[in-house]
């Protein structure tokens, strides 16, 4: 069900979409940068758009993109958007949210 | 007071102790009265209740009271409503939350959460909501804030520790951004709200309840606590109507009302009378209890026109005419009211008891004498309420409008209606002993005729007359003519008048009697006389017979001695025959 949804034909820079809202340079946020410029470079090389965007400085944003959590990385394409809430120190949860990995157990 | 209740609040300066808790007000109608000023100021207050409680109502009056009445612009962070769905909702209450938005006097900022779509992945905290709402607190310098309703990040989020202790957060956040905030919360099973969100906000607490009782709602406010501020834990009424969220702002059942002096006509010359010839005291409660038809509302209207004389406005309530039917049937009683109500001296205000429960009612009508300042008011008939049902719970309420009506030196007239089978004077028992005077008034059958009768069960402070009078209403209004009180009875009516009209023939029958006797007293005497004067001719008569007889016999007498002598002198004899004889 979960291959259905990740469409291999849309190549390029605009296959994965990301935003990562961050508040400044909090230890939290800190994290989530590294942690999600890694999966990028190694599971999505060539085919994303990683914007990061400090909160403080762009709080029209946040509001715009119904920022709450911080940190919060939208997945904005491919669709259906996706919130992925934290400081991505969960690789599995990362993978599964972007749909490279299926869930294998089902957490309730 | 104060300063015993914020002991525990360390955070509190020495100087700040000795000073009035700053307040907040909310403009909403009654609220500030009950909370004494408001809301604490520049900190968060916890409205909690059931769905459709009327919370997000009460929030968003705060932040339109604030932005139009304080100039104090508002934040409302939405999370369950969009700020088209919150501006449609209000609008049939006059509220243009787009104008307000427009002139950056409120912002609304709708917090969407779909937990479906987010997946946590580690370490966060909700910067995100403090950066939103901290830019739109800056953007327009808002000092209220609402967040309606917060509880939702709990099902948002799978970390229910770290919404807790960012919900701490928070609220410690608002309260150095010193804003003013509502934040509301879902009525929980076991604890005030679902979450617990009462361990985060101490300051001030507020319950809003929606109970259904007997098919008609009743919607109820409580003062959970309300740190650094003396408050009632009663629960209040409160009503949402066309003009918003009102409570009724019966602030405790003190009875510290000034004592009254002035007199105030009852609008009938004899009542007046006999409440020691002035009247009632003004800005007491009066109570004209009756059975169906004895006049109570005509006693009533009798009020409220004298008072409409004197250029008092009067504000009548009533629950089971339509003021029309009231005018139309006093004028019936020489009674023209309608000149009265053209004048704008005489209010009527026509509600049918079950459209809506009893405190809403009370709430209504609080809010209708707050609107005209009445001097007099006058509730025909209270009993729609009482009924044999509830009238414990209505007896709590009436004492609240009785203590209002007092506190704002308002002179109340209160008619209750009897029902069959109910000891008369037992039926307002509960009720009478919280009013100043109680007027009776009775049916009284006697030979197939039905009369009214008043009598004054009490009257405090005035030296009343105890009789019983007839009431009695004729085209030329009302009067009160007193009974007839003999032969161990007390009559009225037509008994009355025969009973006077029998006594007055009893009367010339009674002299009559006497003059009679008196005069057959007098033959009698005058027969005895002519009997006394019979027998003593009679008398006479024998005595003069007596005489002649006696006379006669000593005639007789002599002359036979003349003869003997005679006799004996012929024959010669001696003087010894004559003796021997």
């Amino acid at each position: 069900m979960e291959d259905i949804r990740n469409n291999p034909e849309a190549e390029g820079p605009n296959k994965y979409v990301l935003r990562l809202y961050v508040a400044g340079s909090s230890p939290k946020s800190t994290v989530a940068i590294q942690r999600i410029q890694q999966v990028c470079e190694t599971q999505l090389a060539g085919q994303y758009n990683l914007e990061v965007i400090d909160i403080y400085k762009h709080p029209k944003l946040a509001q715009n993109h119904q920022i709450i959590a911080a940190p919060t990385l939208v997945r904005e394409l491919p669709e259906p958007v996706r919130m992925l809430v934290g400081n991505l120190a969960d690789e599995d949860r990362v993978l599964v949210g972007l749909d490279l990995k299926t869930k294998l157990t089902t957490d309730d | 007071m104060a300063m015993r209740r914020s002991a525990g609040g360390a955070s509190q300066s020495r100087s700040a102790r000795h000073k009035q808790l700053s307040k907040c007000p909310t403009g909403i109608h009654g609220l500030d009265e009950v909370t004494q000023g408001g809301l604490p100021r520049g900190r968060p207050t916890l409205v909690a209740g059931m769905a459709g409680s009327g919370k997000t109502l009460m929030a968003t009056e705060f932040l339109v009271n604030g932005a139009t009445d304080y100039n104090e612009p508002g934040v409302f962070m939405a999370f369950e409503e969009s700020a088209e769905e919150l501006a449609a909702n209000v609008q049939s209450l006059g509220w243009d939350l787009k104008s307000l938005i427009r002139q950056r006097k409120l912002i609304i900022d709708q917090v969407r959460i779909n937990p479906s779509e987010i997946e946590e992945t580690g370490e966060y905290d909700l910067e995100g909501l403090f950066v939103r709402l901290g830019h739109h607190i800056d953007k327009i310098k808002a000092k209220r804030v609402v967040l309606d309703t917060i509880e939702v990040l709990f099902a948002g989020f799978e970390s229910q520790s770290v919404i807790r202790s960012e919900l701490q957060r928070l609220f410690r956040w608002l309260k150095e951004r010193g804003v003013t905030a509502i934040i509301t919360g879902e009525h929980g099973e076991s604890n005030l709200t679902r979450h617990g969100l009462e361990e985060y906000v101490s300051d001030c607490v507020l319950a809003l309840d929606h109970r259904v009782n007997a098919e008609l709602s009743t919607r109820r406010l409580r003062i959970v606590k309300y740190r650094g501020s003396a408050h009632g834990t009663n629960e209040y009424p409160f009503m949402i109507d066309q003009d918003g969220f009102s409570v009724l702002p019966v602030t405790s059942m003190g009875l510290n009302h000034p004592a009254n002096t002035g007199r105030i006509s009852s609008g009938i010359k004899c009542l007046d009378e006999m409440l020691g010839g002035k009247g009632y005291i003004r800005g007491s409660t009066v109570l004209v209890s009756g059975m169906a038809g004895t006049g109570k509302t005509s006693l009533a209207s009798a009020f409220a026109a004298a008072a409409c004389k004197r250029g008092e406005k009067t504000l009548c309530f009533t629950f089971e005419e339509s003021p029309q039917q009231v005018m139309h049937h006093m004028k019936s009683i020489g009674m023209n009211l309608m000149p009265m109500v053209k004048k704008g001296l005489l209010h009527y205000h026509a509600a049918r008891p079950a459209r809506q429960g009893f405190e809403q009612h009370l709430v209504t009508m609080h809010r209708i004498i707050e609107k005209v300042q009445p001097k007099v008011v006058i509730v025909d008939p209270m009993s729609s309420f009482t009924g044999p049902d509830s009238r414990l719970d209505a007896t709590s309420f009436m004492t609240r409008l009785i203590d209002y009506l007092k506190t704002k030196g308002i002179t109340g007239l209160f008619t209750s209606l009897s029902y069959d089978g109910e000891p008369l004077e037992s039926t307002h028992a509960k009720v009478s002993s919280l009013m100043d005077a109680w007027l009776l008034l009775r049916d009284v059958e006697l030979d197939g005729e039905r009369n009214r009768l008043i009598t004054i069960i009490k009257a405090r402070g005035i030296g009343h007359s105890k009789q019983c009078r007839e009431f009695v209403l004729s085209d030329k209004g009302i009067d009160l003519v007193d009974v007839y009180l003999g032969e161990g009875q007390v009559l009225v009516g037509t008994a009355r008048a025969t009973a006077e009209a029998r006594s007055e023939a009893d009367r010339a029958a009674d002299m009559a009697q006497v003059k009679k006797a008196h005069r057959t007293l007098e033959v009698k005497r005058q027969a005895l006389e002519a009997q006394i004067a019979s027998l003593r001719a009679e008398h006479e008569l024998n005595e003069l017979h007596y005489v002649n007889l006696s006379d006669k016999r000593k005639r007789q007498l002599n002359a036979s001695r003349t003869a003997q002598d005679n006799r004996s002198r012929l024959r010669g004899g001696t003087k010894k025959n004559a003796t021997r004889k």
